[in-house]
């Protein structure tokens, strides 16, 4: 764009478009800003009135809050820790030649592509089941006691369906930046008399670390939404064991009917997001910079 | 300290044989270079002296000792590569420091080393720089920092001033040369540029097709090359080189004359011919002759020679400095 008259063109052209994605964002968040500020029930209908901060009040003092954003951030954690990890070991391994790469590759990134609630229904009543799941069948054919996983480990069954379907996009793109490593560097530092895992400690990891980065990065903005795995397996429980922000908020409006409180919510859980983008962004922009 | 000796080394990947197969001896303290034409397998013979590459055949012997199937850390040797290979993430004063690092010697003498080297490469300045803030010239530099401060047996060199612009090639050649000079340790160096091998080896390789054509000194190269190969090779500008009648007339089925042992004059001589393109460097003219029956030759004259696109000339080559080459290509 060389002059200021095409530029201004330009500007004129790509208007409609981001008129358009402006107001299909800023319409649902002034809606759920003022609602948050209602008494709004759907159970109570023509009761709505102005009453301040009462919802942020009463959302913000739950109990339940807390503990679903201490299960939000472990979900989160969790699952990063074993999809980046996982996803370097993998990684490493598929940039290896060996015969029918293409196919294993291929395999490898599958589960992305399975619907969450088919996938957490998979892991449910197949894997899991106290009963019936493979992993039952496992136990028992070494003589140990079955897991009721979502009884006994709820929040972790939960990581683990959430870690198997994100470990594909963590191993992908982990994959293509070990790709994108100079092979003379490594031969280099073969001579230099650096093992295995020097080249790896000292080469590989920080080559890798820009693409770790933008997995952390991406993953943690859809992880903090982690829903429809949770409906299909757990409803939340036992207790309030596997409910996360997203989960409350639902609850709040659609089984309590509580529009107002659930838009509070919701504006809390932007707030709380733009939080974790911020610390994120400061401490990636770092890494991104170089 | 420093001889490598090659006995019967082979390569093939697949049913393609790269290296047929390569006797060599490297003295202790030489500077040698490998040269030929790109695929003729000398970055790979580089290599597998290295040990980046596995032998198909034969043995590789480094001081006395047999090190074919030693691992590339084990043959105390560094490399130093085209590409430079520096660590974009460390420091100047981490890459050069990496070698010992890996050889788990104390910080201070570390400390130490490196300042050295970084001395006589002049990089006392940039230690704190990343590579990727250098200029070419400096990568270089600290790539031969990290060759250097682990005191190898021998340094091999590929093509390492292919990167280069044509000034500072002309300067690290000279740099190479004196720290060759200077450290007294053996050198392995490959290059297609064949100006690179005149004037830094004591001793050049010549390859073509995976197969040695002749060993010897620059000179020795220059004077009496032993095949058409080697003839048209080494010289620049290259060897005429002459078929035909011409070339019968002195019992030879091909005639090599270099440019710079052609007299030529505008008055009288043996060849007669046209003047096609001329280029003068100042210093030396090359003129581009067109003589009838014989082709185009190229001669090599002093600066102050001047003439003009379509002039005739006579051609004289001198008797003494033909050299001549039986059917198959052989020097007689």
């Amino acid at each position: 764009m060389a002059t200021l008259q095409t530029r201004a063109t330009a500007r004129f052209m790509m208007s409609p478009a981001v008129i358009l994605l402006f107001l299909w964002m800023i319409v649902p968040l002034v809606m759920t800003l003022y609602f948050s500020f209602l008494r709004y029930n759907l159970l109570m209908p023509g009761t709505e009135e102005f009453i301040g901060f009462l919802n942020y009040q009463y959302f913000l003092t739950d109990p339940a809050f807390f503990t679903a954003l201490g299960n939000t951030l472990m979900l989160v954690g969790g699952t990063l820790l074993i999809t980046v990890i996982g996803g370097i070991l993998l990684a490493l391994v598929l940039d290896q030649p060996f015969f029918g790469q293409g196919i294993v590759r291929l395999l490898v990134i599958a589960p992305f592509f399975v619907m969450p609630t088919v996938s957490a229904l998979v892991w449910k009543n197949m894997l899991m089941h106290p009963v019936n799941g493979l992993f039952a069948w496992i136990a028992r054919s070494f003589g140990f006691q079955p897991i009721d996983w979502f009884a006994e480990l709820p929040l972790f069954s939960i990581v683990l369906i959430v870690a198997w379907q994100w470990l594909p996009f963590a191993t992908l793109i982990l994959l293509t930046a070990l790709q994108s490593l100079d092979g003379e560097q490594i031969e280099a530092a073969e001579m230099d008399g650096a093992g295995a895992i020097s080249r790896f400690i000292y080469l590989v990891l920080p080559h890798m670390s820009r693409a770790i980065t933008v997995v952390i990065l991406i993953q943690t903005i859809f992880l903090l939404s982690v829903f429809a795995e949770i409906l299909v397996t757990t409803n939340g429980g036992p207790g309030i064991q596997t409910t996360n922000i997203t989960y409350l908020i639902y609850m709040q409006a659609l089984l309590q009917f509580d529009v107002g409180g659930a838009s509070a919510g919701g504006i809390v859980a932007v707030i709380l997001a733009n939080i974790v983008a911020f610390f994120l962004i400061r401490l990636i922009g770092k890494n991104l910079e170089r | 300290m420093g001889s490598i000796t090659l006995q019967k080394v082979s390569k093939s990947f697949g049913t393609t044989a790269v290296i047929p197969e390569i006797d060599l001896e490297i003295d202790d303290g030489e500077f040698v270079v490998f040269v030929g034409p790109s695929g003729c397998g000398k970055s790979t013979l580089l290599r597998m002296i290295a040990g980046l590459e596995d032998l198909s055949g034969g043995r590789i012997v480094i001081d006395g000792k047999d090190m074919s199937n030693e691992a590339p850390a084990k043959r105390g040797l560094s490399m130093v590569f085209q590409s430079y290979a520096l660590y974009p993430h460390m420091s100047v004063y981490g890459n050069i420091a990496f070698p010992l690092k890996m050889d788990g010697q104390e910080k201070s003498a570390i400390d130490k080393k490196v300042k050295d080297a970084a001395h006589i490469l002049n990089l006392t300045n940039y230690l704190d720089r990343r590579p990727g803030q250098l200029s070419g010239g400096q990568r270089q530099r600290v790539a031969i920092g990290r060759a250097i401060v682990r005191q190898p047996k021998a340094f091999l060199f590929d093509e390492p001033l292919s990167n280069l612009d044509a000034a500072l090639r002309g300067n690290m050649r000279l740099e190479i040369s004196d720290l060759h000079h200077q450290l007294k340790t053996t050198m392995i160096y490959v290059t297609h540029d064949q100006v690179e091998a005149m004037t830094m080896a004591d001793k050049i390789v010549v390859l073509n097709a995976g197969r040695i054509e002749q060993v010897g000194s620059p000179l020795e190269l220059y004077r009496s090359p032993r095949n058409v190969f080697v003839a048209g090779f080494i010289g620049s500008p290259r060897m005429n080189l002459i078929e035909g009648q011409e070339a019968a007339k002195q019992n030879a089925t091909t005639l090599g004359v270099r440019p710079e042992h052609i007299r030529i004059s505008k008055t009288d001589g043996a060849w007669k011919g046209t003047v096609g393109v001329t280029e003068h460097l100042g210093s030396d003219t090359f003129i581009h002759v067109q003589v009838d029956g014989v082709g185009k030759i190229t001669v090599r004259t002093d600066g102050d020679f001047s003439t003009e696109f379509g002039q005739q000339v006579y051609l004289t080559p001198e008797p003494a400095r033909l050299h001549r080459f039986d059917p198959n290509g052989q020097a007689i």
